[in-house]
């Protein structure tokens, strides 16, 4: 168990190294030139040089890199460009606010994909089956910025239920997370149909169901439970489905998370809020699939060790 | 002193159509909330240099010299009085007594020597370095090897500044942000974090601020300029976006958009009866252009680059951003002095444009490339340039690309050889014609990474540009608009760019808010002067 735990470990640095190498020479091979934003349209040539200079961002690019990872070895993110600031500052100031969205999505799209996959599966093929998959298709396959913006005029501006984006207490959260949430329940009321009636149909569901327990019993202790377990692995992928959609959603409803950071980063080129935000964002994907690989052996131990 | 050339540019602004509200003076006390979408990068007045930050400075610092509320109109400041010596190349300036920093040290004539030498120093990687170059030694400090020794402290509350050549615009450079004055002990506390912590002697001082969420200026209590600002605090909320800032807006909830309307609102917002009181239009010292690349075949040719001037409709262009801009016929907005309204330019005509083609050996046309930013409404806008071109036979593609790569495109000399500059250019530093020749026409713009992307370089035109800005002496100001008037129109006729419009700004404020219309739409104090804003009685 251990040596699995190491192992993994082992290969999450790895995978996080190359994901500096990628990032790093694909942003320096962006045509546009950082230093040109940075010292804006007034300056004489000599204050460009200056900064280029000072940055160092006249060295070669493998110095470049490499100084970038000793630094990032040592924990320090770098300044970013335009704002100014130590990059970890900026990360560390708005990371709670995107676990908060997070944690808030997920709560969301659990229990309505689940909820309305396990009602597909047990009414299989009925009009309410019909229905419910529709609503998950269309979950899928709205635009988040589509859905952010029509559940703010619904529900903020003419409804009146919620705040207009913004950040606070629980009322804000709502319509964030909801819009977060509407689309990766789509994907797991259809993963967890498929999967219950993958269950329904095996010995011990009918076993149970010959002892006569009740339906309801079943469905709730027997099939969910099982059902579930192939659904734990794609919550850590989802994190990385996530990240891309907070980008979107933080926009939209104003609500002050990386997303937002590494949105406004990329329109002005800050190179050094760019790589902090993807290595945050690449660390939790690695996380989050190493809980889950973990988890799914805790629930399931005829899960072996290789 | 030098204020002649500008009386009409006033005469200008008071003619500007607004439809606010009546002013009915002045409350004290409320607060108001702006948003904006983008964080706030930085407010050291020596660094800060984007649509949001730089009003923002202005209300936490003062310079020397600043303008009228909602005018381009120059004024003392800090300094209470100066002289200018005849040979224009001595600056003398008396500083106002008992003015204080947030942190209640009292101001002197050494923290104006201080903060002209922080600015051009090298290692403060100051944008605006570059305006102080008339200042006598500024060679040695941008490139660290001295300091600016133009600057002489007389004493307490006098100083010199001296400069190497004459400059007619530095009146203007004293007034910009990056000429702030910054208490030493303050910037040497904070160090490179003193954008985030700025100790100014201006209207307002930072209370708060949560990066990402939301910053609040509290009024100076101890603000020299006795009745202002007016109201308690301002907060500004970063990260919203235009469309929910509106939406709030109308909610009640937000005082002033600070990024405007958005497009897709503009029209139903504008024509509702409801928000007519609360739209403010005004000005802007603004240019957008077409600039065409003399560098690059055919545009080497005067002839094509006026055939070009001829085909474009620029009227449909403004009914497609739903008329929020004013025709332009030549590079300078008719706000800025040296615009010359009796000039007629190239008027839309087709068929001669046609003609004039074919003269220059192009009767089937040619093929080319239209660069353009990729944002809404340009690539929209850069399809009616287009189709206008097709019209005389002209194939444009278009190159639609990030904001930042067409600037790079336009900096090289053999990459774009049309841009249309939406969204990215020109709008003036300072109300002064200087300000769109040099690096926008003039010859220094025309390198490698410079922003004279239709890389059009006159010797003679840079000669005359040169005694024009040596013309400081304020009786010759009429002489010196001349000069520039003359200067912009040989350049429209050599038609190195086709001036399309000069964009128009709308502020939206909410109900709550008054004060004249023009500090809502301040040329200076972009997007509106802070200080000045009041709430209406009992809101």
């Amino acid at each position: 168990m251990l040596s699995h735990v190491i192992r993994r470990l082992f290969e999450a640095m790895l995978i996080l190294l190359g994901i500096t190498i990628v990032t790093y020479m694909l942003l320096y091979l962006f045509p546009a030139d950082p230093v040109r934003q940075i010292a804006g349209r007034s300056a004489t040539p000599e204050t460009v040089n200056n900064i280029r200079h000072q940055l160092g961002l006249d060295l070669p690019v493998y110095e470049q890199y490499w100084r970038y990872l000793t630094s990032l070895l040592q924990g320090d993110f770098g300044r970013s460009y335009i704002q100014k600031t130590e990059v970890a500052q900026l990360i560390w100031s708005r990371l709670p606010a995107s676990l908060l969205l997070m944690v808030a999505a997920i709560s969301v799209e659990l229990f309505l994909g689940l909820t309305m996959g396990v009602i597909s599966a047990v009414k299989r093929n009925s009009s309410v089956d019909n229905s419910l998959m529709v609503v998950s298709f269309v979950g899928v396959s709205a635009p988040q910025f589509v859905v952010g913006i029509l559940l703010l005029y619904v529900f903020a501006v003419q409804l009146g239920w919620f705040p207009i984006g913004g950040y606070g207490d629980a009322k804000h959260l709502v319509l964030p997370a909801l819009t977060l949430g509407l689309l990766g329940s789509g994907w797991y009321a259809r993963m967890m149909r498929s999967s219950m009636l993958n269950v329904l149909e095996q010995d011990f569901i009918r076993t149970a169901r010959a002892k006569g327990v009740s339906k309801f019993r079943v469905i709730l202790r027997h099939a969910v439970p099982n059902a579930l377990l192939p659904i734990i692995a794609m919550i850590g992928i989802d994190i990385g489905i996530f990240m891309s959609g907070i980008v979107v959603v933080e926009s939209v409803f104003g609500w002050p998370g990386i997303g937002q950071l590494a949105w406004q980063a990329i329109q002005r080129v800050d190179i050094p809020i760019i790589m902090g935000v993807t290595l945050v964002a690449a660390c939790s994907i690695v996380i989050g699939n190493f809980l889950a690989d973990i988890i799914a052996l805790f629930v399931d131990p005829r899960i072996k060790l290789k | 002193m030098k204020k002649n050339w500008l009386k009409g540019t006033v005469a200008a602004i008071a003619l500007i159509a607004s439809f606010g509200t009546a002013n009915a003076g002045p409350n004290d006390g409320g607060s108001m909330v702006v948003t904006y979408k983008d964080d706030v990068s930085t407010l050291d007045p020596a660094i800060g240099y984007d649509w949001q930050n730089w009003s923002m400075i202005k209300s936490l610092f003062d310079s020397l010299l600043d303008y009228k509320p909602g005018t381009t109109e120059l004024t003392t400041d800090l300094a209470e009085s100066y002289t200018i010596s005849d040979d224009g190349l001595t600056y003398t300036f008396k500083l106002r007594n008992g003015v204080k920093f947030h942190n209640g040290r009292e101001m002197t004539a050494d923290d104006v020597k201080y903060s002209l030498d922080r600015v051009t120093n090298p290692k403060t990687q100051s944008p605006g370095a570059g305006f102080f170059a008339s200042v006598k030694g500024f060679d040695d400090a941008s490139d660290g090897s001295g300091h600016l020794s133009g600057v002489t402290v007389i004493d307490n509350n006098t100083v010199k500044i001296e400069l190497s050549r004459p400059d007619a615009t530095f009146l203007h450079v004293l007034a910009i942000n990056f000429a702030s004055i910054v208490p030493k002990e303050a910037v040497e506390k904070w160090g490179e974090d003193f954008g985030k912590h700025p100790v100014g002697t201006g209207a307002y001082s930072l209370g708060e601020w949560i990066l990402g969420q939301r910053l609040v200026f509290k009024k100076n209590a101890d603000y020299y300029h006795a009745g202002i600002p007016h109201l308690d605090e301002i907060i500004f909320e970063v990260g919203q976006e235009p469309l929910v800032a509106l939406l709030r807006l109308q909610n009640g909830e937000v005082d002033i958009a600070g990024d405007g309307i958005p497009p897709a609102k503009f029209l139903e917002v504008s024509k509702d009866p409801k928000y007519a009181d609360n739209i403010v239009e005004g000005s802007q010292l603004h240019t957008g252009y077409i600039s065409l690349n003399v560098k690059m075949k055919p545009f080497d040719d005067v002839k094509v680059r006026r055939a070009v001037n001829m085909a474009i409709n620029k009227d449909r262009i403004i009914r497609m951003i739903n008329g929020r801009a004013v025709v332009a016929n030549q590079p300078l907005p008719p706000l800025m002095p040296g615009y010359d309204p009796a000039y007629k330019g190239f008027a839309f005509d087709q068929a001669a444009a046609k003609a004039l083609l074919a003269e220059a050996g192009h009767a089937d046309g040619f093929t080319t490339e239209l660069y353009v930013a990729n944002t809404d409404p340009q690539p929209r806008i850069a399809q009616a340039i287009q189709q206008d071109l097709a019209a005389i036979g002209i194939k444009a593609e278009i190159k639609s690309l990030a904001q930042s790569n067409v600037i790079a495109a336009g900096g090289e000399d053999d990459q774009a050889p049309m841009i249309w500059s939406g969204g990215m250019a020109w709008i003036a530093d300072f109300p002064d014609p200087s300000n769109f020749y040099g690096p926008i026409l003039g010859c220094s713009g025309a390198v490698q990474g410079g922003w004279n992307w239709s890389w059009y370089c006159n010797p003679e035109l840079d000669k005359m540009a040169i005694e024009a800005d040596s013309m400081t002496d304020p009786a010759d100001a009429a002489k010196r608009e001349a000069a520039w008037k003359k200067i912009f129109t040989s350049i429209q006729d050599e038609a190195p760019w086709v001036p399309i419009f000069n964009e128009q700004r709308f502020t939206i404020r909410s109900e709550r808010l008054d004060g004249p219309d023009g500090i809502f739409v301040d040329p200076v104090h972009i997007p509106v002067h802070y200080d000045t804003v009041f709430v209406k009685d009992g809101m």
